[in-house]
């Protein structure tokens, strides 16, 4: 290809050059536009990795639950006849998942699951002393747990353990009860109060959820919460946060439970993702809008300048697609290089981000980074917007009357 | 006989007609039936007042515009009707231009000036082509001078590298529109004995367009152009 588009590749090459003014502003121009696309995607590319993480670290990816009682109408209406009916909505009582035991394993098998953990959830009191606080109570497998929320990393103080009799509490809690690592409080649920000793205290990264929370067996749970044998939920982690929602409709048909994935839990999240992502799409297809008209509108400025050397070359027997492809090499040439200059920019802005924009911790607010294959991404959808630009002003020249150019 | 004289001829026109603005009010016709035969080897001269139709008959020679109607035969081929592929292979094959700006590219050096037609034509330049032009302009006094952007020549010296371009493929035709126009008399002297050089050392034909009736002299034939009608057609005697 080399030797076949040596020619051209000489032309194009030296009529950059000797533009060269007017051939590094595009490229700059191009840089810009590549390096403002390349770092807004791994912005909100990491903006949105942060805010997943953060909410679905403290829940499962989807949730099996025992479906609700409701009343069932007596009689069914006759065909054509309207039935006016006032129902009063049962009130819902905590009903175990049936058959959770056989279901567990089935679940597991599943490619797209990764981990399973069941759950007895329920609500009650943390007393000490004085101290009386509302909690909501969740009895968990810590290993099964653990591998579905990554509990034990989120420990701030202690060694994460469930033995009997022991008990995980939200760091805010645990201000509230006035307990440490060691320390014993109670905890009751209708008639039944049981002691626990706090092994480890947690950051659920959520102060809400810290304030509220407390973690103990899965059998400690049962029993406070009058669920002997049964789980209230199973909580799944799947391989792909995104295939979630279409598993939970997959399970809801083949299964009588209550299946919910993330995104249905989350909806006014996964609506201002998504809001991000369009609004993302647009601003990169505007300045890849005007990279574009860009290094159109510079070659097109070439094609007129170069016009008597275009004449020239065609009088010479130059072919109209030697023409065309000397232009179509400028563009690519131009739109390579504005991407490898913006690819860098971006990672120079990147490092800026995370160097100046820290948290009140001190830390950067969120990793951002950018993906090699994003990165490349950018840079190829540059480069072929490097030569689709190029097509009309190629064209142009290519058609340029040779007689008539000479004259110019 | 008709076909040994086919062998000599190399350009012959029989009726070219050229207009303007076809079939518009402003329609202008600038050649009006031009018939004319040269034989290959010859040098020749065409001269005619501004407006005469010079640069248009050059033009239609060159195949850098087509004629209105009439017959052009190059080298015993009808280039009547050749899409614009044809003709700009013919362009390559068959003709050398040599402009009266020179028209070099300003960009590339003498050197690259004189390898571009053979790098068009293959994608890359061999020693043996690049050894070829630096010969070729060391024959026209530029040696030394390959490295030099045409910005950094007197107009004589890039006249002289327009030259060795036209002519470094070795062409059967080379098209000469006005090559002394823009030089001294000194230089234009010089310019036209290298192209009657080239033409005796190459056999190269020439037609030249040239305003200068003591260069024109010089020729071999002698083409006078009025009001785009062949005026006369001399033999010179030199």
């Amino acid at each position: 290809m080399g030797k076949r588009l040596g020619f051209e590749w000489l032309v194009a090459l030296r009529f950059l050059r000797e533009g060269r003014m007017q051939t590094l502003l595009i490229i700059v121009g191009v840089a810009a536009g590549v390096a403002v696309v390349a770092y807004i995607s791994a912005l909100i590319g990491g903006l949105q990795a942060s805010t997943l993480t953060k909410t679905l670290g403290a829940q499962g990816h989807i949730t099996l639950r025992s479906p609700q009682d409701v009343v069932q109408s007596a009689r069914l209406a006759e065909p054509g006849v309207m039935a006016l009916t006032e129902t009063q909505p049962r009130a819902q009582r905590l009903r175990s998942v049936v058959n959770w035991q056989l279901l567990l394993p089935v679940l597991e098998a599943m490619p797209e699951i990764s981990d399973v953990s069941p759950m007895v959830s329920g609500s009650g009191l943390a007393l000490r002393g004085e101290a009386q606080q509302s909690i909501a109570l969740l009895g968990v497998e810590l290993d099964r747990y653990d591998r579905i929320v990554g509990l034990r990393s989120k420990v701030v103080a202690g060694v994460a353990r469930l033995a009997p009799g022991e008990g995980i509490v939200g760091r805010e809690l645990a201000d509230d009860l006035g307990v440490r690592v060691g320390d014993r409080f109670s905890l009751q649920t209708g008639a039944v109060t049981e002691s626990v000793r706090v092994t480890a205290l947690v950051d659920l990264g959520v102060r809400d959820l810290n304030r509220r929370t407390v973690i103990v067996p899965l059998r400690a749970a049962q029993n406070l919460l009058g669920l002997p044998g049964g789980v209230t939920n199973l909580d799944i982690k799947l391989h792909d946060v995104w295939t979630a929602q279409k598993l939970a409709e997959d399970l809801r048909a083949r299964y009588p439970y209550k299946v919910e994935s993330w995104q249905e839990n989350n909806a006014q999240l996964v609506s201002a993702l998504n809001a991000q992502s369009v609004s993302t799409g647009i601003i990169r297809s505007v300045v890849m809008i005007v990279v574009v008209l860009g290094i159109a509108s510079v070659l097109v400025v070439s094609v007129v300048q170069k016009g008597r050397e275009i004449g020239i070359l065609r009088a010479m027997g130059t072919t109209r697609a030697q023409i065309l492809r000397v232009f179509l090499l400028q563009g690519a040439v131009v739109g390579v290089l504005g991407s490898a200059l913006g690819i860098l920019i971006a990672v120079g802005l990147i490092a800026a981000f995370t160097y100046f924009v820290k948290g009140a911790d001190g830390q950067p607010l969120f990793n951002i980074t950018l993906p090699w294959d994003t990165g490349l991404k950018v840079a190829l959808l540059a480069s072929v917007c490097g030569v689709l630009a190029a097509i009309a002003p190629a064209r142009r020249a290519a058609a340029m009357d040779p007689a008539q150019a000479i004259r110019l | 006989m008709k076909q040994a004289q086919a062998a000599t001829t190399l350009i012959a026109l029989k009726g070219i007609h050229k207009s303007y603005n076809l079939g518009l009010p402003s329609q202008t016709e600038v050649l009006h039936g031009i018939d004319l035969q040269v034989a290959r080897g010859e040098f020749v001269a065409l001269m005619g007042p501004s407006g005469s139709g010079k640069s248009t008959l050059l033009n239609i020679l060159g195949l850098l515009e087509p004629m209105t109607t009439g017959s052009y035969q190059l080298q015993g081929e009808e280039m009547r009707g050749l899409d614009d592929a044809g003709l700009t292979l013919r362009r390559r094959q068959t003709l050398g231009f040599v402009f009266q700006f020179h028209h070099l590219l300003p960009a590339f050096t003498a050197l690259e000036n004189v390898t571009l037609p053979a790098m068009m034509i293959h994608g890359q330049v061999s020693a043996q082509q690049l050894q070829h032009a630096r010969d070729l302009l060391a024959d026209v006094g530029l040696a030394g001078a390959e490295h030099k952007r045409p910005a950094e020549l007197s107009g004589g010296m890039q006249q002289r590298v327009a030259i060795a371009r036209a002519v470094v493929l070795n062409p059967p035709l080379v098209l000469a529109d006005e090559p002394t126009g823009n030089l001294d008399q000194a230089a234009s002297s010089d310019v036209f004995a290298l192209l009657r050089r080239l033409h005796a050392e190459r056999g190269i034909s020439f037609l030249v367009v040239t305003h200068d009736a003591h260069l024109a002299a010089r020729c071999d034939r002698l083409l006078e152009l009025v009001d785009g009608k062949l005026h006369s057609d001399t033999v010179t005697v030199n």
